[in-house]
C-alpha cells in the first residue's frame, strides 16, 4: 500500500470508527454489570436520531452558543490530522506539532465552556468552572509527557514521538516511557469526562461536569459535540496505543491491524477501569492528576539523569 | 536485563508516592507489601555474578518473609481489630505530601551521582531510590496522625535503609542483615503493642490524642 493510500485509510477510520469505540465501552460496562448492553452500533444511532431533531435556542444566548459545537468539532478535526492514526506518518507533521496538538484540544474545550458560560444557568456554569479546572491540572501531566517523549525520542514532530523514534526509545529508556503512557492514560480518563473523573452516565447535574455543560445543547448541536468527544477519545486512544505498541510493523496493513486492536484493547481497559471504579470525589480529583503529572515529571527526571 | 533492574526500582519509588497519596490504610498497607516483595527480588537481579548465592537467597527469601508477608499481615490485623480504616486528616495534605516526596526523589536522582561512594559498579538506580524512599518514609512518620500510618512511615523508611544496605551486601556478614530482619520485626510488635494501648486508651488510633496525658 502506498502512503495517500494509508494516509485516506486513517482519516476515514477517524472519521467513521470512534462512536465504535463508546458502543465497545458501554458493551464492556454491561457485561461486566451482569446484562446483556446496548448493541455495538448504538451510539451511530443516537447521533442519527439526534441529526434528524430540530433544535431549540434559548433567548439568552447569542452566536456564541452556536459556535461551540462547531467550533469544538472542527478543532477536534484538526487536531485528527497531526495524530499518526495507524498509518506510519500523521496526515500533517512539522516540528513541535504536539503544542499545536495541545492548543487545538484546548481550543475545543474552551468553545464548549463559552458556549455552557453563554447559556446563563448557574449549573453550566459550575460544569465549565470544574471543566477548565480539572483540564488546567491536566495539561502538565500531558506536556510533561510529550517532553519526555521529546527527549528521549530525539524528535519533536508526532510522526517521529509516536512511531520512528519510539522502538529505539522503549529499548533504552524502556521504564521511564511505561511511566508516561500510564500518565497519558489517566490524562485521557479525565479530558475524556470517564469514571474515576467524571461519570459519563450520571444524570444528577451537581456531580456532572462535562455533560452538565451541554445540557441546553439539543439536535444536531447535540450531535456536533458528542461526535466530537468520540472523536478525542480516539484521538487520546490513538496517542496511547502508538505509544505502548513501541516499534511499529513492516508491512502496513498489519500495522494498521495492530492500530485497530490497541484501541479496541483501550476501549476494553477504559470500560474496566470504569466497571471497577467508583467516582472520585472531587477534591480528590487534583489528587489524581497531581500524581499523573509527578509520574510524567518523574519520567522526564529519568531521562534527563 | 538492565531494563527490569530499573524497573524494580522505579516501581519501588511509584509505591513511595502511591503510599504517600493514598489515605486508605489498607491500600497503604498492600502497597508497602507489594514493595517488599520487590526489595526480594532486589538481591536477586543485582547480583549479577553468582559467587554468594547462600548468601543472597537467605537475603531475598528473609525479605519475602518478613516484608512481604509478616509485617503487613501483623498490620493488616491491627487495621481490622480497630475502627480506623482511612487516614482523614494528616498534618500535612495529601496533595503537598506528594508534591514533596516527588521533589525529594528528583533531587535525591540530581545530587546520588555526585556522591563519593568507595563501591564500584553499583546500579545508578540505587542510591537515588534508597534516599528518596527514607524520605518518603520520614515524611509520612511526620505527617500521620495515625498509628497505623506512621508504622507505615516506619516500614518504608526501613525499606530504604534496605535498599541501602544492598549496596554493602558483599561486605557484610548475613548474620547482621538478618539481624537487621528480626530488629525490624520487633519493633513493628513494639509499635503494634503501643497501638493497642492507645486503642484500649482512647479508642482511636489517633496520636494527637496522646498529648492530653497527664501524670
Amino acid at each position: 500500500m502506498t502512503g495517500p493510500l494509508l494516509t485516506a485509510l486513517q482519516l476515514l477510520g477517524f472519521l467513521s470508527l470512534p462512536p465504535l469505540l463508546l458502543g465497545v465501552i458501554g458493551r464492556i460496562k454491561a457485561r461486566v454489570a451482569g446484562r446483556e448492553g446496548p448493541p455495538l452500533l448504538q451510539p451511530y444511532r443516537d447521533l442519527a436520531r439526534l441529526v434528524r431533531k430540530g433544535t431549540v435556542y434559548s433567548r439568552t444566548t447569542t452566536w456564541v452558543f452556536r459556535a461551540g459545537p462547531v467550533v469544538g468539532l472542527a478543532a477536534v478535526l484538526a487536531a485528527g490530522l497531526l495524530v499518526p492514526l495507524g498509518a506510519p506518518a500523521a496526515t500533517v507533521a512539522f516540528a513541535g506539532d504536539f503544542a499545536l496538538l495541545a492548543a487545538l484540544l484546548g481550543l475545543a474545550r474552551f468553545a464548549t465552556v463559552v458556549a455552557a458560560l453563554d447559556t446563563g444557568s448557574s449549573f453550566e456554569g459550575m460544569g465549565a468552572a470544574r471543566e477548565v479546572t480539572f483540564s488546567a491540572l491536566a495539561e502538565p501531566a500531558l506536556f510533561l509527557g510529550f517532553v519526555s517523549l521529546v527527549r528521549s525520542t530525539g524528535g519533536t514532530d508526532l510522526t517521529h514521538l509516536l512511531g520512528d523514534g519510539l522502538a529505539a526509545a522503549w529499548h533504552t529508556d524502556g521504564p521511564a516511557l511505561l511511566l508516561v503512557a500510564l500518565s497519558i492514560f489517566v490524562v485521557a480518563l479525565a479530558e475524556n469526562a470517564r469514571l474515576p473523573v467524571d461519570d459519563p452516565a450520571t444524570h444528577l447535574e451537581l456531580t456532572m461536569i462535562h455533560e452538565v455543560m451541554v445540557l441546553d445543547h439539543g439536535g444536531p448541536d447535540l450531535a456536533l459535540i458528542q461526535y466530537g468527544a468520540a472523536l478525542k477519545l480516539w484521538l487520546f486512544g490513538a496517542v496511547v496505543v502508538n505509544l505502548a505498541l513501541g516499534a511499529r510493523l513492516d508491512e502496513p496493513a498489519a500495522a494498521f491491524a495492530a492500530f485497530l486492536g490497541g484501541q479496541l484493547a483501550f476501549a476494553v481497559a477504559i470500560g474496566l477501569v470504569e466497571s471497577t471504579m467508583a467516582r472520585l470525589r472531587l477534591v480528590r480529583i487534583p489528587q489524581l492528576l497531581v500524581g499523573a503529572s509527578v509520574l510524567s515529571a518523574f519520567a522526564l527526571v529519568l531521562l534527563l539523569r | 536485563m538492565t531494563g527490569w533492574t530499573d524497573l524494580l526500582f522505579i516501581l519501588v519509588l511509584v509505591l513511595d508516592l502511591f503510599v504517600l497519596a493514598s489515605s486508605r490504610l489498607r491500600a497503604g498497607i498492600r502497597a508497602v507489601a507489594a514493595q517488599g516483595v520487590l526489595l526480594s527480588l532486589l538481591p536477586v537481579v543485582l547480583s549479577g555474578d553468582a559467587t554468594e548465592t547462600r548468601h543472597v537467597a537467605i537475603l531475598a527469601v528473609g525479605a519475602l518473609v518478613v516484608k512481604a508477608v509478616g509485617i503487613p499481615w501483623l498490620l493488616a490485623r491491627a487495621t481490622r481489630e480497630s475502627t480506623v480504616s482511612r487516614e482523614v486528616t494528616p498534618l500535612l495534605g495529601f496533595l503537598p505530601s506528594l508534591v514533596l516526596g516527588a521533589a525529594g526523589i528528583a533531587a535525591a536522582i540530581w545530587f546520588a551521582a555526585d556522591l563519593p561512594l568507595p563501591v564500584p559498579g553499583m546500579h545508578p538506580l540505587l542510591v537515588p531510590t534508597s534516599i528518596g524512599t527514607v524520605w518518603c518514609g520520614l515524611l509520612l512518620i511526620v505527617t500521620r496522625r495515625k498509628a497505623v500510618g506512621q508504622v507505615l512511615g516506619f516500614l518504608v523508611l526501613e525499606n530504604g535503609v534496605f535498599v541501602l544496605g544492598l549496596l554493602l551486601s558483599d561486605f557484610m556478614p548475613s548474620m547482621v542483615e538478618v539481624g537487621v530482619l528480626l530488629d525490624l520485626l520487633a519493633a513493628v510488635f513494639v509499635m503494634g503493642l503501643v497501638m493497642f494501648d492507645i486503642q484500649r486508651a482512647f479508642s482511636s488510633l489517633d496520636t494527637e490524642k496522646l498529648a492530653s496525658l497527664k501524670d
